[in-house]
C-alpha cells in the first residue's frame, strides 16, 4: 500500500519533449486509471513509475520515498505488461518463483507462495507447463499471478487487456476489479479505451499530449468534464460539440466569451409529436445504429453533425429529425476549451433579437 | 474458376455438355498428379544426387579403412573389402602417441569452446542491448576481424606466443581463439529478437544483469548458441594449420597432424591405415552432431545463416 506522488515531472527524448511539467498524486489503495489516446504520455508515465525510464527532471515518490535513483526491481513495484512478458524458457512456476529466487527467499517459502498464488488464479494444474502451451487468458493469469505473488506496494498495469477478445475482456475486467478490492494494493492501469476506465477505475486521469487534463472520479468526468478534450473523450459517442457562431436560436450570458456549446448524445430528446423545452436543433438523419436497447442516429444540421442516442424508445424512420436538449444539459466551453461554468442559457427572443 | 464454370453448366442443364467438361476435368486433374509426382520423383533425385556426393567419399573412406594394402591398390576398385581388416584402425592409432594427439585435441576444442562461451556471451550481449559511445565502432571493428585471415597474422602472433612461452602448450593453442567475431556477430542477433519487455520484467523481478544474461537470454538463444558450438568444435577440432604452425613437438600437438604423419610411414602411401586414422578423427564429431542436429536445423532457420 503506498501513494505514488509525481512532482514536477518532465520527460524528453533527445529534443523531443514527451512529458513537460507533470503532477500527480496516486492516492494510496486506489485504483487510478491513466487513459487518453495513443502518443499522450501515459505509458510513458507508467514506465517512469516503474523505474523501466528514466526521468528527465522532477521527483517520484513511492510511500513518501524519493525513488528517482533506485532501480526498478527495487521500488517495491510490479507490472503486468501488454504482452505479458513471460520467460518462454521457463515453466509457469519458474515464471511466478523468479523474482521470489531472485529476493533469496527459501525453497520451503516459494513453494508455498506459489502454491497460494496458483490456487487464487486458477493456475494450479498448469504450473509445469511452458507459456507457450497456454491459451491468452491463462497467459495474463501467469502474468498476475507473477505481479501478486511479490506482494508489491503498488500494481502497474499497461494495457494488460489489449490482446484479449472481447468476451474474456469483460471478464478479465470484473476480476481485475475484485483481485484489487481483495488487495487493497494502490493500482495503477493504463489504457486507451475509455469505457475500460470508466468501468474499472476510482480515479481517472484523462491525459493529452503529455498534460493531465483532468483528474477524477469518473462521475465527475462524466457530468462535470473540465475541458474540451475531457468531453470529447468520455462517453460513446463522445459528446457533441458545436461552435456557437453557427448556432442560432440561444442566448448565452457569460462574463467570458463561449467559442462552443456542447450537450452529451443520450441527453437529446427526439421530440415526435409532443412539444419539449429546451434548444432545439433539427437535421437530416444521416445514419441509423440500432442496437437493440438503444438507438444511435447521427444527424446533419446547419451547425454541425451530432449524435443522438435514445434508449428503449422506437426506431424513428423519418429523413429529419429534430431534438431538444434540457438548456441544464448544455455545456458552455471558452475559447481555450476550458469549461465555463455559470453560463445563464435561454432561448433568445425572436422580437429582441432581430428576427434570427 | 474451373468448378464454378461447371456447376453453371449443370444449372442450365446441358448434360452432355457438362459430362465433356467433366471429364476434361478429371482429364487436368489426372494430368496435374502426374505432374506432380513426376516433380516429386525428380525431387527425389536430386536428393540423392546431392546425397551421393556428399556419402560417397566417405563410404570410400570407409571402404579402405577396412581394406588390406594391395586391395586398396587394386583397379577396378572393390566397394567391399573380403575380409575387413580391422588391425588397420590399430595401426593407426600405435603410428604415434595417439592417445595423447587425442587428449590434446578435445582439451583444445573444449577449452577454446569454454573460453569463447565466456568472451562472446557478454560481448554479444552488450552489442544487442547497450547503447554506450562508440559502440556501432567497436562492432564494425569487431566485424572486420572476421575478414582477416589466419595466414596473415600467424606469424607475429607465433612471435608473441614464443615471448610469452606458451608454444607448445594447450594454452597457446586456446588463446588466439578466445573469442570469435563470428560468435558474436551470430548471438548479438539472436539477442536482438529478445523482446525488450522481457528483460524489463525481469529487472522488475529484481534480477541482476549477469542472471538475465544467464537465466533468460542464453536459454531464448539456445539452438544459435549450439550451432556455434558445434561450428566452433568442428573448425578446431579438424584444425591442421595452426598447430601445425604453433608446435615443435608432440606436448601440444593435435589429431589432424598425428594423421597427416601416418601417410610418411616408411615412404609409401599407407591408404588403408590413413583412412582408419581419418575415421577416428571424423567420429567424435559425427557423435556430436548425431545428438544436436535438430538444434542445428533449427539454429538455421532462426538466425537465417544459410
Amino acid at each position: 500500500m503506498a501513494t505514488i506522488e509525481l512532482i514536477n515531472i518532465s520527460k524528453k527524448y533527445k529534443d523531443e519533449t514527451i512529458i513537460a511539467d507533470l503532477n500527480l498524486t496516486i492516492k494510496d489503495g486506489s485504483f487510478t486509471v491513466l487513459v487518453g489516446p495513443s502518443g499522450c504520455g501515459k505509458s510513458t508515465t507508467l514506465r517512469m513509475i516503474a523505474g523501466l525510464e528514466q526521468i528527465t527532471g522532477g521527483e517520484i515518490r513511492i510511500d513518501g520515498k524519493r525513488v528517482n535513483e533506485t532501480a526498478p526491481g527495487h521500488r517495491d513495484v510490479a507490472m503486468v505488461f501488454q504482452n505479458y512478458a513471460l520467460y518462454p524458457t521457463m515453466t509457469v512456476r519458474g515464471n511466478i518463483e523468479f523474482g521470489l529466487k531472485n529476493r533469496g527467499i527459501a525453497k520451503r517459502e516459494r513453494d508455498t507462495l506459489v502454491a497460494d498464488i496458483a490456487e487464487i488464479v486458477g493456475l494450479a494444474p498448469l504450473l509445469d507447463r511452458k507459456p507457450q502451451q497456454l491459451s491468452g487468458g491463462q497467459r495474463q493469469r501467469v502474468a498476475l499471478a507473477r505481479a501478486m505473488v511479490k506482494k508489491p506496494k503498488v500494481f502497474i498495469l499497461d494495457e494488460p487487456l489489449s490482446n484479449l477478445d472481447a468476451k474474456l475482456r469483460n471478464q478479465m475486467r470484473t476480476e481485475l476489479i475484485q483481485l484489487h478490492k481483495r488487495l487493497g494494493t494502490t493500482f495503477v492501469y493504463v489504457t486507451h479505451d475509455q469505457v475500460e476506465a470508466m468501468s474499472m477505475g476510482d480515479e481517472i486521469v484523462v491525459m493529452n499530449k503529455g498534460l493531465i487534463q483532468q483528474a477524477d472520479s469518473p462521475m465527475n468526468l462524466y457530468y462535470d468534464p473540465a475541458n474540451l478534450f475531457t468531453a470529447q473523450f468520455i462517453g460513446t459517442p463522445a459528446m457533441n460539440v458545436l461552435d456557437t457562431r453557427d448556432v442560432s436560436g440561444l442566448m448565452l450570458q457569460s462574463e467570458s466569451t463561449v467559442s462552443h456549446i456542447g450537450f452529451r448524445p443520450e441527453r437529446a430528446q427526439i421530440e415526435a409529436g409532443q412539444q419539449l423545452d429546451g434548444f432545439r436543433i433539427s437535421g437530416e438523419v444521416m445514419t441509423r445504429e440500432s442496437l437493440g436497447a438503444e438507438n444511435i442516429y447521427q444527424i446533419k444540421a446547419a451547425s454541425g453533425v451530432f449524435f443522438v442516442k435514445t434508449f428503449l424508445e422506437p426506431l424513428y424512420e423519418a429523413p429529419a429529425l429534430s431534438v431538444v436538449v434540457p438548456y441544464e444539459q448544455l455545456y458552455c466551453f471558452g475559447p481555450d476549451g476550458k469549461r465555463l461554468a455559470g453560463v445563464k442559457v435561454q432561448e433568445r427572443q425572436l422580437a429582441m433579437a432581430g428576427g434570427v | 474458376m474451373k468448378a464454378t464454370k461447371s456447376g453453371l453448366l449443370v444449372e442450365t442443364g446441358d448434360a452432355a455438355l457438362t459430362r465433356g467438361m467433366e471429364g476434361s476435368r478429371g482429364n487436368r486433374i489426372s494430368l496435374i498428379r502426374a505432374g506432380r509426382a513426376a516433380l516429386r520423383v525428380l525431387n527425389w533425385l536430386c536428393m540423392l544426387l546431392l546425397v551421393l556426393v556428399f556419402a560417397l567419399p566417405f563410404g570410400w573412406m570407409i571402404s579402405t579403412s577396412l581394406k588390406t594394402m594391395p586391395e586398396t591398390m587394386i583397379f577396378p576398385p572393390e566397394w567391399i573389402p573380403k575380409q575387413p581388416v580391422w588391425q588397420n584402425y590399430a595401426d593407426a592409432w600405435n603410428t604415434g602417441p595417439f592417445l595423447r594427439y587425442f587428449m590434446n585435441s578435445v582439451i583444445i576444442a573444449i577449452g577454446i569452446l569454454i573460453c569463447q562461451a565466456l568472451t562472446i556471451i557478454p560481448a554479444a550481449y552488450a552489442f544487442a542491448r547497450y547503447q554506450f559511445i562508440g559502440s556501432k565502432l567497436l562492432f564494425s571493428v569487431v566485424m572486420v576481424t572476421l575478414m582477416i585471415p589466419a595466414q596473415l597474422i600467424f606469424l607475429p602472433v607465433y612471435l608473441e606466443l614464443s615471448a610469452l612461452k606458451l608454444l607448445n602448450t594447450h594454452l597457446g593453442l586456446i588463446l588466439p581463439f578466445a573469442s570469435s567475431a563470428f560468435g558474436i556477430f551470430l548471438l548479438r542477433q539472436g539477442f536482438m529478437q529478445v523482446p525488450e519487455e522481457l528483460i524489463e520484467a525481469a529487472r522488475l523481478d529484481q534480477a541482476k544483469e549477469w542472471k538475465i544474461i544467464a537465466k533468460l537470454m542464453v536459454p531464448m538463444v539456445k539452438p544459435v548458441l549450439i550451432t556455434f558450438a558445434l561450428f566452433s568444435f568442428i573448425a578446431h577440432w579438424n584444425d591442421y594449420f595452426w598447430p601445425l604452425v604453433m608446435t615443435t613437438n608432440e606436448t601440444a600437438r593435435t589429431l589432424p597432424l598425428g594423421i597427416a604423419k601416418i601417410r610418411e610411414v616408411e615412404g609409401v602411401a599407407t591408404w588403408n591405415t590413413l583412412m582408419a586414422g581419418n575415421l577416428i578423427l571424423v567420429a567424435p564429431i559425427l557423435v556430436v552432431f548425431f545428438f544436436s542436429q535438430r538444434h542445428i536445423i533449427r539454429a538455421f532457420v532462426y538466425s537465417g545463416v544459410k
